[in-house]
């Protein structure tokens, strides 16, 4: 019975960070910390401090939501260097 | 104190006195009058269950289910038609290990349409996981239904008890009820917490991908505690005794018959009547088909075993001799009989038996 | 209530099996935001099956029951009893699918008509994505899917009007391009008594075939264009402020536009498109008088 149980686990799907293709870089100085990327982020990515957000990318698929969602144009989408 | 009650309202009366917390079922004929009754109970303020008219008896399933997982004590019943359709939830309860009561009230399968008894349907559950018991009469629907609540509790399996379609569920019998006291001393509250929870504020995930070993885990585990139930019957603590058999004359029986079910009280009519002309014959009756009585059938020693029963598993026979052959020391042979409700009386069982005894018996009876 | 407001706990945790800019995944994260922890998610067959983790990884922090795919609104109703039973404070959500409303329609009518207590949450993809893309119900009108591969002939049933007709104590439709409002509603719904049903439209990157960052894009174009009606139910009938606008045809954007960006609308003639924006003509109508009816 206890196979049957789950608990809450961050990352239940391992590191899908590794998932991307595309990487959010952000620019501080042009966010105004409206909030928007950080409601409208599928994976509750991103976090809100005081005076910027945090990207959490050993979770970020790269979606690219945030980058469309911002007015201010901070995020921007680049893709990831081949390793 | 003895009351004249239908199997039906016997099995009612049991579940208002095992304080059952949530009932959900939807009407088919014979079962409808259990539901009527409850129904009626919970109106009167005589039961404080909630009662839900669902609208079918997949989501009757399904709300017990649920209200099973929430922690409280759960009740439907079904017949035939019914059960199929409720049958994908029958197998999630089972694998859920959740101590669910059903009382099946037999009924032939169709169509075309049948509404008289006939066991196929009981025995669809065979391999789910559920606890399967077989009253032969009113009394015993009563008790196997309290037995049933304390049994599935202890042990995390739901528990089914069958009674025959018109023939134990629409007949008046008298019913010894002992006092409220009495069960609420044999059958406490239910444990909230067990096997699992689902509350607000309890994170828990329960019942979604995991490992194909789980599965496997799961099953074996179920196998292994079902055969605890032998012992938790026989020991239940409840006012009268019970087995997963019933010996009726099989002491010195040279002949014996394995049967379940109402049409058994006959049966013994027509043993005690060979009896009288000085054939030794005796009957091993089944009150549980699940967790199947091994030990019991194997233990018989006789010249030859009978085993007549209300079902067939095309392509292969008889389902209960099939199951009884498997264990058996003695030869099995194997009659079918009575499905459709087909009425099989004293004198048809006298005929049939006598004929058994002298090696001259084919496979059907009609 | 302001989007800095909302609470920043996570209900949802990242690393979770959901596509990139799964609507699924935005529906989910904001629960907890409207309802705290006072909810118990069941979760029938589809999507989200897979998005609540595997193994004894949940990606909840949450209690979530999975069910049988058409039985999640009756396990609700045995949940909420118990709950009340045992005084334990919380509310049933089911969350499925346009699956779990196609296959559990009958479900979903019974826990309706008897005002058993819930949340009913509808996360419509228009299809059934778990299974691969396959028509449903609810699937838009002439969309490509696997089993309509020349386009949907079938009818597109309105889910949250059917409970609308069931009187349902609180309706309402919602998409995840306006989260704000599903939040509102989410937090008007709670405070509700009663089965309460809201139609989350989900676009669905794989599925209608549109790249991941525009999820929120699509679904907020579905409502421009009128495609996508925002309400509430609940007692009154009340358009939505995003939908508003656009009760005024002519301030509608162009139904190609919204079509012609998603793969499965590819294959659309003008005459298809003229024909499906007749159908949204009508929608509207019905609509606009059932704001008059219960006015």
């Amino acid at each position: 019975m206890e196979c049957m149980i789950a608990k809450p686990s961050k990352g239940s799907a391992g590191k899908t960070g590794l998932w991307r293709t595309f990487k959010p870089v952000y620019d501080v100085e042009k966010c105004n910390l409206c909030h928007l990327c950080w409601l409208y982020c599928p994976e509750n990515a991103i976090d809100v401090l005081e005076d910027r957000i945090v990207i959490d990318y050993d979770y970020c698929k790269g979606c690219g939501i945030c980058a469309k969602i911002c007015a201010k144009k901070a995020i921007e989408m680049v893709r990831e260097e081949e390793t | 104190m003895k009351k004249i009650l239908t199997g039906n309202y016997a099995v009612a009366e049991a579940v208002k006195m095992a304080r059952t917390e949530f009932i959900a079922a939807y009407p088919i004929t014979p079962q409808t009058t259990i539901v009527e009754r409850l129904a009626e109970m919970v109106e009167r303020g005589e039961l404080s269950a909630e009662f839900v008219r669902v609208e079918s008896e997949h989501s009757a399933l399904a709300a017990v289910y649920g209200a099973s997982a929430g922690g409280l004590r759960a009740f439907t019943a079904t017949s035939s038609h019914g059960l199929l359709y409720m049958y994908e939830m029958c197998w999630w309860v089972a694998n859920s290990r959740l101590p669910v009561v059903m009382a099946l009230v037999t009924r032939t399968i169709g169509p075309p349409w049948n509404i008289h008894t006939d066991h196929t349907d009981l025995l669809t559950l065979r391999d789910s996981g559920w606890i399967l018991a077989m009253s032969e009469n009113a009394q015993e629907a009563f008790d196997l239904t309290l037995i049933g609540f304390k049994v599935a509790e202890r042990i995390d399996l739901p528990f089914a008890v069958g009674l025959d379609g018109f023939q134990v569920s629409h007949t008046a019998e008298v019913v010894d009820i002992p006092e409220q006291e009495e069960i609420d001393r044999f059958l406490p509250e239910r444990r909230r917490d067990r096997p699992f929870v689902i509350e607000p504020g309890n994170p828990i995930t329960v019942g979604g991908l995991t490992t194909n070993e789980c599965a496997m885990m799961l099953r074996h585990d179920m196998m292994r505690d079902i055969e605890k139930v032998g012992d938790l019957v026989r020991n239940s603590g409840y006012i009268r005794d019970y087995d997963l058999v019933e010996k009726y004359r099989l002491e010195d029986a040279e002949y014996v018959v394995v049967m379940m079910g109402a049409w058994c009280g006959d049966a013994k009519d027509a043993i005690d009547i060979l009896r009288d002309e000085g054939v030794q014959i005796g009957m091993l009756r089944l009150r549980f088909v699940r967790p199947f009585p091994a030990k019991e059938i194997a233990k018989i020693d006789c010249k030859k075993i009978l085993v007549v029963e209300r079902d067939s598993s095309i392509g292969k026979g008889g389902i209960i001799a099939t199951e009884v052959k498997s264990v058996a020391d003695s030869p099995v042979q194997s009659v079918m009989a009575g499905l459709g409700g087909v009425d099989v009386g004293v004198e048809d069982f006298v005929a049939m038996f006598r004929r058994f005894v002298e090696g001259d018996l084919g496979e059907w009876w009609m | 209530m302001k989007i800095k407001d909302l609470s920043k706990e996570k209900y949802l945790l990242p690393g979770t099996t959901a596509c990139q800019g799964c609507p699924h995944a935005l529906g989910l994260k904001t629960l907890g935001m409207a309802l705290g922890d006072r909810f118990v998610l069941v979760v029938p067959a589809g999507c989200t099956t897979i998005i609540a983790g595997s193994r004894d990884k949940s990606a909840f922090k949450f209690p979530c029951l999975h069910v049988p795919f058409a039985s999640a609104p009756a396990v609700a109703t045995g949940l909420g009893s118990a709950f009340k039973k045992l005084g334990k404070n919380g509310i049933p959500v089911v969350w499925m699918g346009d699956g779990g409303s196609d296959i559990g329609f009958a479900t979903l009518s019974g826990a309706c008509v008897r005002k058993d207590d819930m949340i009913v949450i509808v996360s419509d993809n228009e299809a059934y994505m778990n299974t691969g893309i396959q028509t449903s119900g609810t699937t838009f009108w002439k969309a490509k899917t696997t089993t309509s591969p020349k386009g949907k002939k079938e009818e597109k049933k309105d889910l949250a009007l059917i409970m609308l007709m069931h009187k349902a104590d609180y309706v309402a439709t919602a998409s995840v391009g306006y989260l704000q409002d599903f939040i509102e509603k989410l937090k008007r719904a709670s405070e509700i008594e009663g089965f309460r049903f809201i139609h989350l439209h989900s676009p669905c990157p794989p599925g209608w075939g549109f790249d991941s960052s525009e999820t929120v894009e699509v679904a907020r174009m579905a409502v421009k264009c009128g495609a996508w009606i925002l309400w509430e139910f609940d007692g009154k009938f009340k358009i939505s402020t995003q939908s508003k606008p656009y009760k005024d045809k002519k301030r509608r954007l162009p139904l190609a536009d919204y079509l012609k960006r998603q793969r499965r609308f590819r294959h659309l003639s003008d005459e298809d498109i003229a024909e499906i924006e007749r159908r949204i003509d009508e929608q509207w109508k019905i609509i606009l008088a059932l704001e008059k009816v219960f006015s």
